[in-house]
């Protein structure tokens, strides 16, 4: 039972840093264009 | 990736928000953001491909016209946009996707936790395992139930109810029991029952507000604004460009031919013809002189003018008809959607089963405490996670459908007011008819004079050029090497073929749509344009008429031209309507009882359009149309407003099936709840059973409009 204080403790940090990860890609603008980063990726930049 | 001018930020920065509808591929991207460096005046461009917008920051010395020309020497047509239809960033499925985000976050863990439970925690650890529930569990619902209880608390103050009450009574309720269970170390909490519905409810309300911002982004990214600034001469004899807001009385406007009005105004100085087809309807020119009054929204077709300014904005012709179409508004607004109609006589019920189980186990000797909780189980079995996915799940498949065949629509509330129809009323000018003037009498000309023709009029954006361009180079004419092109304003474009002149302009006819294409030492040829019917007209009419809504014409033009127009539909009209009396139409039809579908484009059908019980508008509307509004279809062709109403109906038919559903499923759970049978596991996978099964019967709709 002794392993609970320790696993619950992880899997509900585990839990908030995705939560967390989340919404700061979402205040980023990461969502403002779906379509748009895919095709980026395309762009040759050479200069 | 951001194109970057060569001087750096200057102390003032304008920003300016461009529609380019035209972009699709990465290709484009790369063309525009690159083509842009470098520009003077730059200072940054990105282009969001989602929203297909141009976001341009520049300093004030390069000026919009500048900017639009220079995304079109790219290849791609510009639009401004203003300030109004730039989507707010922190929107509501913003606040939405947070909310859903914590719900889901909170729902996984409490599960994680409960499972446990399940499978035979008992006494110490259970309690602790309770309590943690309630710790994930009670911030959660203070923070993701937040819109239900908004809803709620709104609906309830104003004496009605709606589908969110008993959401958030069983909500509410169920938490502040399940943390007295948590606290006196009882068998059974629910938390996990009530963040679950709280996740599965978001996702059903985050949906119904992705599908409107699509829509909305698609529209944005079509407004053609009427007319967004005018070139404004001073004094001293320069031009500047200014806003159409920013506009004033005694200003003096430089119209070139092939733009539209931005005021109202007295002719100074030019004499033209104006197309004011999108105010009234009329189809043919008018002819103006110097000292005759103009509207804004009015197309000059002719040569330059010089427009002192009368009103502007608000004062403007256009103003009367934005009063009427606030009042015609009105109406649309007390609409009941059909999620809401059916909570009137679903919360009623709930809660009566609810109550009647507590007072039935009280009376059956059980202790309050033990009622209680059988109650509690009856709200979040029958609570509508079923219900409250029914609706939003088959909306958003059949708007992905409709987009995806070129059609628009703005919210759900739409699709449920066009699956109603029964009668529909068409405008002509721009809606049945193309609203632009195309080619009729191309085998008029040979084919070395086609590419001539070509040639010049790729110079000029006057109207009746592009109807030339637009038809020869359908029919694939190679352009001939013309040299020496020069437009002239007002007359037409010249220039010269291994030497001999030629010259594509005005006609002797100046009332009809006409122009005359000289060749040195040949015959002129007079070239004859006219508004044509969009395609599949018939079709969509015989569609229509199939699925039983009566069709008929409501047009500004006049009778003769309305037969003309319409000779091959075997329509009725009604003709030389203002946009009163389009609207007095409208409302003796619904007194009748009719359910009335307005399909138009012009500014003038913009009170119709807001007074029909549901309205279709083409992509070449107006500004002021395709706001008013429930759904803007795409391309030439009519056949997507038959494909709207079918689809549409289908989608009603999933809902009802829905509904059907979620209601079979309480009358298998409500007596089980009743009984005190429902344990948490049991209302778990009761709630996501049906809700799988509600969403899965939604997808059926994704070729609906085929």
């Amino acid at each position: 039972m002794s392993g609970l204080a320790i696993l619950i403790p992880v899997a509900l940090f585990l839990g908030l840093a995705g939560l967390a990860a989340f919404f700061w890609a979402m205040r980023d603008g990461q969502f403002e264009d779906m379509d748009g980063a895919g095709m980026r990726i395309l762009i040759d930049d050479e200069d | 990736m951001t194109a970057q001018g060569p001087i750096a930020a200057a102390a003032e920065i304008a920003r300016t928000t461009f529609a380019v509808p035209g972009v699709h591929c990465a290709g484009c991207i790369s063309k525009i953001e690159k083509g842009l460096e470098g520009l003077p005046g730059l200072v940054s461009a990105r282009l969001n491909v989602t929203t297909r917008q141009l976001h341009v920051a520049h300093e004030p010395a390069l000026q919009v016209p500048a900017l639009v020309e220079a995304i079109g020497r790219i290849g791609f047509e510009a639009q401004p946009l203003t300030e109004a239809a730039v989507v707010r960033k922190d929107g509501e499925s913003r606040r939405l996707l947070r909310a859903t985000a914590v719900a889901g976050f909170a729902s996984m863990n409490v599960m994680l936790l409960s499972v446990s439970v399940w499978s035979g925690a008992t006494g110490a650890t259970r309690d602790l395992f309770h309590l943690l529930s309630g710790l994930i569990a009670i911030p959660t619902v203070a923070y993701s139930g937040q819109p239900f209880f908004r809803s709620a608390w709104n609906a309830v103050k104003r004496g009605r109810t709606n589908m969110d009450v008993p959401i958030s009574i069983g909500v509410l309720l169920v938490t502040a029991l399940s943390l007295y269970e948590a606290l006196t170390s009882g068998p059974h909490a629910y938390f996990d029952g009530a963040v679950m519905l709280l996740f599965f409810l978001l996702i059903g309300r985050m949906l119904d507000s992705v599908m409107r911002d699509r829509a909305r982004d698609g529209v944005t990214a079509l407004l053609k604004q009427t007319a967004p600034g005018a070139l404004v001469a001073h004094a001293d004899g320069g031009s500047e460009w200014v806003r159409a807001e920013a506009l004033e009385p005694g200003m003096r406007m430089l119209v070139a031919a092939g733009e539209r009005l931005a005021a109202d105004g007295v002719i100074e100085e030019g004499a033209s013809s104006l197309d004011r087809s999108l105010l009234t309807g009329e189809s043919a020119p008018v002819r103006v002189q110097p000292g005759e009054a103009v509207h804004a929204g009015t197309l000059n077709l002719g040569g330059p003018l010089t427009v002192r300014v009368t009103a502007t904005g608000a004062d403007t012709s256009v103003a009367e008809i934005a009063r009427l179409m606030d009042e015609a508004g009105q109406g649309r607004s007390r609409y009941v959607r059909i999620a809401d109609r059916a909570a009137r006589l679903y919360a009623p019920a709930v809660h009566t089963l609810a109550a009647a189980s507590f007072v039935t186990w009280l009376l059956l000797g059980a202790g309050a405490h033990q009622a209680l909780l059988i109650a509690a189980a009856v709200l979040i079995i029958t609570c509508p996670c079923a219900l409250g996915l029914a609706v939003p799940a088959a909306q958003i498949v059949t708007a992905g459908s409709l987009m995806r065949a070129g059609v628009l629509v703005k919210d759900g509330s739409a699709l449920e007011r066009l699956a109603e129809a029964d009668r529909a009323l068409f405008d002509k000018t721009g809606t049945l008819t193309l609203g632009r003037p195309e080619l009729t009498n191309a085998e008029a000309l040979s084919g070395e004079q086609r590419g001539v023709a070509l040639a010049l009029a790729r110079v000029s954006r006057h109207p009746l050029s592009d109807a030339v361009r637009r038809a020869f180079e359908a029919e694939g004419v190679v352009a001939a090497a013309v040299t020496d092109l020069v437009e002239e304003p007002g007359f037409g474009i010249r220039g010269k073929v291994y030497g001999r002149t030629v010259t594509l302009g005005r006609g002797e006819m100046e009332d009809t749509l006409s122009c005359v294409l000289a060749v040195e030492g040949e015959r002129p040829v007079t070239l004859r344009f006219a508004d044509r019917l969009r395609p599949d007209a018939a079709e969509m009419l015989k569609r229509l008429e199939a699925m039983g809504i009566d069709c008929s014409v409501a047009s500004g033009d006049s009778a003769a031209s309305v037969g003309r127009a319409l000779a091959e539909l075997n329509l009725t009209a009604q003709t030389s309507m203002s946009p009163q009396d389009k609207l007095d139409l409208i409302a003796r039809l619904q007194r009748a009882g009719s359910k009335v579908l307005m399909v138009g484009d012009g500014l003038n059908d913009g009170p119709a359009l807001a007074a029909g019980h549901v309205s279709l508008a083409p992509g070449s509307a107006s500004d002021v149309g395709q706001n008013a509004a429930d759904a803007v279809f795409l391309g030439d062709s009519l056949l997507p407003v038959a494909k709207a109403v079918a689809a549409a109906r289908r989608t009603m038919r999933v809902v009802r099936q829905n509904f059907a559903i979620a209601i079979g499923y309480n009358v298998v759970a409500v007596p089980l709840a009743f009984a005190g049978l429902v344990t948490p596991l049991v209302a778990a996978v009761a709630m996501s059973g049906s809700s799988i099964i509600v969403v899965a019967n939604a997808l059926r709709l994704r070729n609906a409009a085929r």
